[in-house]
């Protein structure tokens, strides 16, 4: 069987970063492999490594910058890649995840892939909302934040533990074909090889524009804008202690003291 | 038309508290829209659900007694039936494991636009002519780079599908009399795809960290396994519990019992003091009980120090040591 990954490259701030125009100044930005998928890759790569299944796949809407990361993802164990882009998806026709899916689909539905694994949210927007979207616009089954997963082939079925809020877990049987998000912590995933980076440099990634792949004009146009970005208004009541750091250790003492949990 | 859908959630016998929190919101709307406000609670004792759900702003109440317990095929079908009946032009659910498995769904199926993990809601009127509803636009604003910052996001087209964070509105109050309505909808056979086979707790844990008057969290700031003795010495002087925060349980550094947030446990000390911790909202949620709360990080914008009494900027490998030496 095929298992496909959907994972996404995502910026991360630095710290200490600045807003300028509207948005997190580019210089502050650092890209790197979504966390989310990259337990979503491991959990597929596992699979075909027990047999299970004989193929990963991953996609990836992105441009070409992101290659960088798609080769990552090759090294540390994805047999082939797919990319989606055009670069009038730079106008914000991906702030709607519904849009993320309907241009995910045609590939998977090509593809057609036993089990659809992608992370439970991405870092940078964490609208965390894609897996679900995709398994509905393609029919299939789904569950969401899954942090344990088993196979029964024959019952065509998937037995996946849901993390619910609480430390509490739902066992839910979902039919497959079928779209998991995947939650951090499902595995523990291995870092690329020299060897494997090596060889993903080699590898060709499969590009396809939304027109080649029969999508209709009027998905791409952006319902959603996202406004200027702002920095959370602090609450007003914190205090913040600068100077050195035995400075700070004796403010930290001085409330520890108040709050009676030490003794003077 | 105008018309607000809120979609409680519940579990295991008991409504969520989002759920209280998902009324204000919604009325809120509502009137802001000048529509009705419907609420909706699906499975489970409804009747007794629907008593709590009587609460201010709240114009009718549909029950739906179908099931026990959530499945995200009853829901999204359910739900489906209650939008194609009452028409609303904004759909609300919480943003909770159980919302994030069904409304992206429900908005695929109906062809919603859809915004998740929404802190704040307004409606903004066209600016042409004020008068004219059709012009009127949502604008759901949410937080970006594990909120780092926020901004609004303006949506063009309606009807609307949000998922509203929790604790960002006050729990409705006030006992009105609002009035309940079955809704008899059966989900066909076939649209069921899935099982909800039962509940398990998560792992355990021989340490009981919401017991703990004096609570230190340890998050990514602390860089390798062997640097935690740090943390340990600082427990050991100040006779403190520790906790972690959720990637160092992903990291197996922790048992699952310690993580602090809302996968893991809700702590209510006299003092949290948070290492290393930046304070995403999942963790964040399962600290607003603390009395105190003290924090150590390098970043200033750390969204933790927004929440602390004392926020220490700082590098731990400076600060701890220094702490350690003070007290001991």
């Amino acid at each position: 069987m095929k298992v496909l990954v959907t994972f996404a490259e995502v910026a991360a701030v630095a710290d200490n970063f600045e807003i300028e125009d509207g948005a997190v100044a580019d210089r502050y930005l650092e890209y790197d492999l979504n966390e989310w998928d990259e337990y979503a890759l491991e959990e597929a790569v596992l699979l075909r490594e027990a047999g299970v299944a004989d193929e990963v796949v991953t996609l990836t809407i992105g441009p070409r910058q992101s290659e960088d990361t798609i080769r990552m993802a090759l090294a540390k164990g994805a047999d082939r890649a797919i990319r989606i882009w055009d670069d009038s998806l730079e106008d914000g026709a991906l702030e709607d995840v519904t849009t993320r899916a309907a241009l995910m689909a045609p590939v998977v539905e090509a593809e057609d892939p036993t089990l659809v694994l992608s992370g439970v949210q991405a870092a940078d927007d964490g609208y965390a909302a894609t897996g679900v979207a995709l398994a509905k616009t393609l029919g299939r089954q789904w569950a969401a934040v899954v942090n344990d997963l088993s196979l029964d082939r024959e019952a065509g079925t998937a037995r996946v533990r849901r993390e619910l809020e609480g430390g509490l877990e739902e066992v839910t049987t979902v039919d497959l074909p079928a779209v998991l998000t995947i939650q951090t912590g499902i595995n523990d995933p291995r870092y690329a090889s020299l060897r494997g980076l090596q060889e993903a440099r080699q590898q060709e990634i499969e590009v396809h524009t939304p027109a080649e792949l029969g999508l209709d004009e009027d998905i791409l146009t952006p319902t959603l804008h996202r406004g200027e970005m702002s920095e959370p208004t602090p609450r007003g009541d914190t205090e913040y202690v600068e100077g050195e750091p035995t400075d700070q250790a004796e403010a930290m003492a001085d409330l520890f003291a108040d709050a009676e949990v030490i003794e003077e | 038309m105008s018309d607000v859908l809120a979609v409680v959630e519940h579990r295991r016998g008991e409504l969520r508290p989002v759920s209280l929190e998902l009324l204000s919101a919604g009325s809120e709307i509502a009137e802001d829209l000048g529509g009705e406000f419907h609420v909706a609670v699906l499975g489970g004792p409804v009747e007794k659900y629907a008593e709590r759900l009587n609460r201010e702003g709240v114009d009718c109440i549909h029950t739906v007694a179908n099931g026990s317990e959530f499945n995200h095929d009853v829901y999204v079908e359910t739900v489906g039936a209650l939008c194609e009946d009452l028409a609303p032009d904004v759909l609300l659910a919480p943003h909770t494991v159980n919302g994030l498995d069904y409304v992206p769904a429900v908005a695929v199926d109906r062809e919603m636009s859809l915004v998740t993990d929404v802190m704040e809601v307004e409606i903004e009127d066209g600016e042409d002519d004020e008068d004219d509803e059709a012009d009127q636009h949502l604008v759901a604003t949410r937080g970006f780079f594990e909120s780092k910052v926020r901004a609004p996001v303006t949506v063009d087209e309606w009807p609307v599908a949000l998922t509203v964070r929790p604790g960002e509105w006050p729990s409705a109050d006030g006992v009105e009399d609002v009035e309940v309505r079955p809704f008899d909808y059966s989900v066909s056979a076939e649209s069921i795809g899935s099982t909800v086979e039962g509940y398990e707790a998560a792992g355990k844990s021989d340490v009981d960290i919401t017991a703990a008057d004096f609570l230190i969290g340890v998050g990514r700031g602390v860089e390798s396994k062997a640097d935690l003795s740090l943390i340990e010495e600082l427990a050991s002087v100040t006779d403190a519990t520790i906790g972690a925060s959720r990637p160092l349980v992903d990291r197996g550094w922790f048992e699952s019992g310690r993580q602090i947030g809302q996968s893991g446990k809700t702590v209510s000390p006299d003092v949290y003091l948070a290492v290393g911790i930046s304070g995403a909202i999942q963790h964040v949620s399962g600290i607003k009980n603390a009395d105190r709360i003290v924090a150590v990080n390098t970043d200033p914008h750390a969204p933790i120090f927004d929440l602390a009494d004392l926020a220490i900027v700082g590098d731990l490998y400076d600060v701890i040591p220094a702490l350690i030496e003070k007290l001991r």
